[in-house]
């Protein structure tokens, strides 16, 4: 036995609670009563249910987020955690969440969950992974039996039939499926897949509640290649479609969503090829040009037409040459010509031509002076046409400067 | 570990697209000598043919991871 005072009694009574796993994460389903909201913005309120009852706090947090409060007889269900209140030694469930009780202990379980992996940052957009163009190994993870997997091979055999699937068969619904799922995830993370899709067909709200599973969630977010989950049918939504990197509506959609369509695939081989030949035409057709350049070029320092511009300088020094010569002579010509006239101007003939004659002696000497010449004396006439000899007649007269030439025909 | 030792033949076409994408963007450039130009379109003619035909003859293969006795899993090919 042991004497305690109150508030070790108080304090003994709340760590007890404190260390208890289900207090700590509950959901109370139960009618609202006294319901009143402090001017603080906290509200408190007694569930009932029956004869029992208990002790409501709900933070002005909680309640801020709530669409309407609750109202006094309306059935809810409540989640919170229960621990004791030393100050009234009351025990007292403290509420996070509250939910009319028509929405199902599923769903407002789906919703709290969901909340707590948002916080947690399990359903954040920067951590999705695009997914990879080129799949070589798509791992499957969904049941052996299902329609589901049918489906999906077949749009993969049809759009990417070059893809290698690994499947792990896990079961999709019922106890236990969930770990079967997280077995499967985690062997197809020890291979070499690009990519996962989580799937299953469409199915009632509770089949489906597998994939809504915390331990599923947390072993897709832990995937180290991209999840597509496709779970259902295109209006059912689950916790894993909002920790997969890609959420798919259906099976179909998400083996769609991993596989590029074979026919784009043909299309780009076509292109490339397209593209190679028309690469190729144009390097032929460069390389021809290049060669009809270079080939001018070569033309130019051929010798032929070396030996034609060698022939042309040989005709343009010939053409000099005889311009030279030609006004050489030309100049000759007219020189010559000037001379002869000189000369023709200086000749004695034109006075001959006159009239005029030519008187020497006979050594030749030119007769100018009449006493030159003796009676008797041979003299020689030359007129414009031959010469004559004649004989000196003796002047007669005093004048004997002028003697009287008798005339003799010389033959 | 199970790592598929054989390769895919998607790791395969990817090989042989993307160099195929090498040799059309190489000869684009345009300024190779002729001879190697000549090589390489050959090369990318025999690339793209290989590519098709793996395209044209791929048939989906799927294998299955199975829990064997010893809990490690294994991978069989099997007819799914």
């Amino acid at each position: 036995m042991q004497l305690l005072t109150v508030s070790q009694l108080n304090t003994y009574l709340r760590d007890l609670l404190d260390a208890d796993d289900l207090l700590r994460d509950v959901w109370v389903e139960g009618e609202i009563s006294s319901f009143s909201r402090h001017f603080s913005g906290h509200c408190y309120f007694t569930l009932k249910e029956g004869d029992a009852q208990i002790g409501a706090v709900m933070w002005k947090s909680t309640a801020s987020r709530l669409a309407t409060l609750p109202v006094n007889g309306e059935a809810v269900l409540a989640h919170g955690r229960v621990a004791f209140y030393e100050v009234r030694g009351q025990v007292q469930l403290y509420v996070d969440l509250l939910r009319p009780a028509g929405i199902g202990l599923l769903q407002a379980q789906f919703e709290r969950l969901k909340e707590r992996l948002a916080a947690e940052g399990l359903f954040e957009p920067s951590r999705k992974r695009p997914l990879p163009l080129l799949p070589h190994r798509i791992g499957i993870v969904t049941s052996p039996t299902g329609a589901a997997l049918q489906d999906m091979l077949n749009v993969l055999r049809r759009r990417y039939p070059l893809a290698e699937v690994i499947f792990a068969p896990c079961r999709v619904q019922g106890a236990g499926a969930a770990d079967t799922i997280i077995d499967a995830l985690y062997a197809l993370y020890e291979t070499n897949v690009d990519v996962i899709i989580v799937a299953r067909g469409g199915g009632a709200a509770e089949d489906l509640w597998t994939f809504n599973d915390e331990q599923v969630a947390r072993a897709v977010f832990a995937s180290p290649v991209p999840v597509v989950s496709g779970v259902g049918h295109e209006t059912d939504t689950t916790i894993i479609d909002f920790v997969a990197d890609v959420r798919a509506p259906t099976p179909s959609a998400a083996a769609e969503l991993v596989s590029p369509d074979i026919e784009e695939l043909n299309d780009d081989i076509a292109q490339m090829r397209g593209r190679l030949s028309a690469a190729m035409t144009q390097r032929l057709a460069n390389a021809r040009e290049t060669i009809a350049r270079l080939k001018l070029r070569l033309d130019i320092r051929s010798p032929e037409s070396r030996i034609r511009r060698d022939r042309q300088h040989i005709d343009e020094f010939i053409r000099r040459a005889t311009t030279t010569v030609e006004r050489r002579i030309t100049l000759s010509r007219a020189r010559l010509d000037g001379v002869r006239g000189r000369l023709e101007a200086l000749s004695p003939l034109a006075t001959l031509e006159r009239g005029y004659a030519v008187v020497q002696s006979s050594q030749g000497t030119l007769i100018t002076d009449a006493s030159q010449v003796a009676p008797d004396d041979r003299i020689e006439i030359v007129v414009r046409r031959g010469r004559f000899r004649a004989h000196v007649e003796p002047w007669s007269t005093a004048d004997s400067a002028v003697n009287e030439v008798k005339k003799q025909t010389l033959t | 570990m199970t790592q598929t030792i054989e390769p895919a033949p998607g790791e395969e076409y990817e090989m042989l697209y993307s160099r195929l994408q090498q040799i059309v963007e190489q000869l684009e450039t345009g300024d190779l000598p002729l001879a190697q130009a000549l090589t390489l379109y050959e090369e990318g003619v025999a690339t793209a043919k290989a590519c098709q035909r793996l395209l044209d003859h791929a048939a989906l293969r799927v294998r299955t991871l199975m829990e064997s006795a010893d809990q490690s899993p294994a991978i069989t090919e099997t007819d799914v």
